[in-house]
């Protein structure tokens, strides 16, 4: 099936392996959805600009629409599809859906991989652009809203339920990992 | 056999008021849930629309031979081979449909981003690189986008409401006014960009077609389908399951007629999806508007002189207007008061409707006036408006069906700490940010339009309702469900809704804050029959017992009133005077929008209306490049919507305001959420600084040049 234009791969998606001839335009959002029918991982821009298609590659945020997929074989994709465990939802889920962080429901797999990439980022201590110690030494900053804010600045949402996506990051990083500490640094109005 | 007895019934506690989780959730955050471009097809193709590079002109030649030889290309349709459509009918309230709908008829190119031809292939990335590769000469002619409030051009024109209204004598008010404000605003033009593009597969089965669309309305896209093909309505089939947000441009649109007619040729299913950057002229759009307001007040600053004037454009080929001024003739009264709303044609897309039409730029104009009067009178702002809160409709004489603004007003400055403001602009100081508070009344229209729905009981217990509703992330789903759920005497548990297709008859759309109303009348007449009929104690079959409903009678038999959702918005901003930088710190919207059902997705729709607004105060702005007739950056880089950074932990709240002519006690809560928001981030701008800021967005280039206060 290899030509000049297309390619057999193999993509390690979700702990299973999928072979398949993909055209080498295909981006890795396009093979996922027009292809092996992940659809959960969605197009909102298809120019890296929106985080709607944000999946998770070696544990790390990616945008698919900007990855061709001949360049993802043999790295580990983590979509929407394969956060949860079995019928038990990932705590991220879990919190998007009690809090209503989303409407749509668009770039909520976008969304909810992005914000599972920052808590990790975040727990490895990674700096972001409103983080006061940025010493290696200085270790995880406290996971404030303004940090979930500017680390999750990626994902657009246009229904605007950026306010209950932030509760629901900053709860579910409460509940999967007691020793980081979440503070609501933010008086309320009422 | 099941028989519900209405002993069951009597004791059980209303569903409608509690928070209630999304029934589909679950579905939306595994992303299990599949949206219009995500259903599969046995043999689809893929279409991908090729746009004009011209403003004005008309095309001469097509290179298609070149296109049809690409690998992959089944067909290419354009002017010269595409089916003949039927553009002479009615669409959504009587509106002839936009003629940039109904593709390929002629040669003539009317603005920038015009459907020029339909590329069809075997796969998308074929579809694509045909598409762009298709070489389109054109014979341009001089265009004009120039938006300005000196066009000699333009025309009252009526839209959803009249054009001009008028009373008293405003010259004489204004000249006998002892403060008297005259001042021009302007708000750019804005782009709805729901998250999920524009998006349509159609199948033909002999003469029926079937559509699998994303759309606000599945009974409108049908009919305009049918219309557009002349097919009998019932041999259209639109469904829409899933719908990624809509905010106005998810009607009838290019897409689905583009693929219709593809599948028609190909006689196989093709699927046809908007990019992000066609959705920018072929989605429609706000208009920019100018608007000019004269207040003449007397020492008290009761108004004597109300005046407000709109200007907004529209394309060459379709009429719209942004209907401005219609809020002063909801807000405020006056001796003499006069509103219009005028358009002028450009060489531009075609506006269409966004979220709060007319009120989200006319509340800017109106509620900045309000307050800029409010300084010159030496009265707090809140205050002002109390004294000029309308007992009628100021053009209409009618009672209010309820008007809980001022209750808004104190109990959303009670819990913003509005009594402890320091009235004087540019005092306060936190580093490098000055510090400023705002306010701004906001209303909307509440109103029901006619809908059909069916109430089934199964034996097992459970019931179905079926309605072409469109959950377009309202949370209607869920809302209908608590509805019904109170209207049979059950547990929402047992009671599936089923909503987005258009077999299941005629049903208002999602707009004009009208659909959760419209929809719950429907099946709340369904359900509370279906109900009577089972306390007769009658015995289930095994296809269930159907009841169905239409409101057209009732909705109808409604006294004329002045009906409207109220509500306060309260801000506070920092302003950088040395970079410009603008942030919203809290931001508290208090409204009185008719019985809550869900209280949870309720306030998501606020705050996503507030979002709303803290993204038009301060970042939307489409920029049209005068040489080309296009947009600059036209993608969402080059469009700045707010993000997660730009968004602090605002609030929205309510108060107790059901509506007494709604079998539900509901007004709607769409749209009022943006509402005066963008009005009370400018009136806390110029609180911060001193500086008024009649021009959206609040730039940092523009408030650099605005200067710092007077110290």
């Amino acid at each position: 099936m290899a030509s000049p234009t297309s390619s057999v791969i193999t993509l390690h998606i979700n702990g299973e392996k999928f072979t398949l001839p993909v055209d080498h335009r295909t981006t890795l959002l396009d093979a996922l959805r027009e292809r092996l029918t992940l659809t959960g991982t969605k197009k909102g821009c298809d120019q890296g600009q929106c985080g709607a298609c944000t999946v998770l590659l070696d544990g790390r945020r990616t945008v698919a629409c900007l990855q061709l997929a001949v360049a993802a074989e043999g790295r580990e994709i983590t979509t929407i599809e394969g956060v949860a465990e079995g019928d038990r939802l990932h705590p991220v889920q879990q919190a998007f859906l009690e809090l209503d962080g989303y409407q749509c429901g668009y770039c909520t797999p976008g969304q909810i991989c992005s914000a599972i990439g920052v808590l990790r980022e975040h727990a490895e201590g990674v700096p972001s652009a409103v983080t006061d110690d940025i010493r290696p030494e200085a270790g995880p900053p406290p996971l404030t809203p303004e940090e979930i804010r500017e680390r999750m600045s990626g994902n657009l949402c246009r229904c605007g339920a950026y306010v209950a996506i932030v509760e629901a990051v900053a709860r579910a990083a409460a509940d999967g990992d007691r020793t980081a500490a979440v503070t609501e640094s933010e008086e309320a109005v009422a | 056999m099941t028989t519900v007895t209405a002993t069951e019934t009597a004791t059980r506690a209303p569903s409608v008021g509690t928070a209630r989780t999304r029934v589909e959730g679950v579905e939306k955050v595994t992303g299990a849930a599949r949206y219009a471009g995500e259903i599969p097809f046995t043999d689809l193709a893929h279409g991908w629309l090729a746009l004009s590079t011209v403003a004005r002109g008309r095309i001469s030649a097509l290179g298609t031979d070149a296109v049809l030889a690409m690998p992959g290309v089944l067909a290419v349709l354009d002017h010269r081979n595409a089916l003949r459509l039927n553009t002479d009918f009615p669409s959504l309230l009587g509106m002839r449909p936009d003629p940039t709908c109904a593709v390929f008829q002629h040669d003539q190119v009317p603005h920038v981003g015009w459907p020029v031809a339909l590329v069809v292939a075997e796969t998308s990335e074929q579809a694509r690189e045909a598409a762009e590769s298709l070489v389109v000469h054109y014979e341009p002619e001089p265009h004009t986008t120039d938006f300005t409030a000196e066009t000699p051009d333009a025309y009252a024109l009526d839209g959803v409401m009249p054009a001009l209204t008028e009373k008293g004598d405003i010259e004489a008010e204004l000249a006998a006014s002892a403060v008297v404000l005259d001042a021009e605003y302007t708000t750019p033009e804005e782009h709805h960009n729901p998250m999920e593009p524009h998006a349509a597969t159609a199948v033909w089965d002999e003469d029926r077609l079937e559509v699998v669309d994303s759309n606000q309305g599945a009974t409108w896209v049908g009919g305009d389908l049918a219309n557009f093909f002349s097919l009998d309505p019932a041999a259209v089939r639109v469904r829409s399951e899933h719908v990624g947000g809509g905010f106005g441009s998810k009607g009838v649109r290019a897409h689905q007629v583009a693929a219709a007619m593809a599948a028609r040729v190909l006689g196989r299913p093709v699927r046809v999806v908007m990019t992000r950057r066609q959705m920018f002229t072929l989605a429609g759009h706000r208009s920019p508007t100018v608007q000019r307001i004269r207040l003449g007040a007397d020492a008290e600053g009761r108004l004597r002189a109300l005046e407000h004037r709109a200007l907004s454009h529209t394309s060459t080929v379709h009429e719209f207007v942004e209907p401005s001024a219609g809020v002063a003739r909801v807000m405020y009264d006056a001796d003499a008061h006069r509103t219009e709303n005028r358009v002028v044609r450009l060489d531009v897309p075609s506006p269409t409707f966004m979220r709060a039409p007319g009120e989200a730029p006319g509340s800017f104009a109106l509620e900045s006036a309000l307050d800029e009067l409010a300084v010159a009178c030496g009265l707090d702002p809140i205050e002002l408006r109390l004294r000029n809160d309308a007992e009628r409709g100021p053009v209409s004489g009618l009672p209010f069906a309820g008007r809980r603004l001022a209750d808004c007003f104190r109990e959303g400055a009670r819990r913003f700490g509005w009594a402890d403001r320091d009235p004087r602009p540019g005092t306060r100081r936190d580093g490098r940010w000055l510090l400023g508070t705002g306010t701004a009344a906001a209303s909307f229209q509440a109103g029901a339009a006619p809908s059909t729905a069916t109430a089934t009981a199964h034996p097992d217990g459970t019931f179905t309702v079926r309605i072409a509703a469109a959950d377009i992330g309202t949370g209607a789903r869920t809302a209908l469900t608590l509805v019904a759920a109170d209207a049979l005497g059950v547990a929402p548990e047992r009671v599936r809704v089923r909503i987005g297709d258009s077999a299941f008859g005629p049903a208002m759309i999602a707009g004009g804050s009208m659909g959760t109303r419209s929809w719950s009348w429907a099946v709340t007449i369904a359900a509370e029959e279906l109900r009577e009929r089972l306390a007769l104690g009658a015995d289930i079959p095994a296809e269930g017992i159907t009841v169905r409903s239409d409101t057209t009678a009732a909705i109808g038999a409604l006294a004329a009133a002045e009906r409207h959702s109220f509500g306060a918005q309260f801000a506070e901003v920092a302003v950088d005077v040395g970079t410009g930088e603008v942030r919203v710190r809290r931001m508290l919207g208090i409204f009185a929008a008719g019985r809550i059902i869900n209280p949870l997705t309720a306030r998501s729709q606020f705050l996503g209306g507030m979002t709303w607004g803290i993204s038009m105060a301060l970042h939307e702005e489409a920029l049209r490049d005068r040489a080309s007739g296009g947009l600059v950056g036209a993608d969402l880089a080059g469009y700045h919507v707010a993000t997660h950074a730009d968004v602090p932990r605002i609030e929205a709240d309510w108060i107790e305001d059901p509506d007494p002519d709604d079998p539900v006690g509901i007004k709607g809560i769409g749209e009022i959420g943006i509402v005066g928001a963008a009005a009370a981030i400018a009136n806390a701008v110029w609180h911060a600084t001193g500086a008024r800021h009649r021009d959206l967005p609040i730039s940092p280039d523009r408030v650099l040049t605005a200067g710092a206060p007077d110290a």
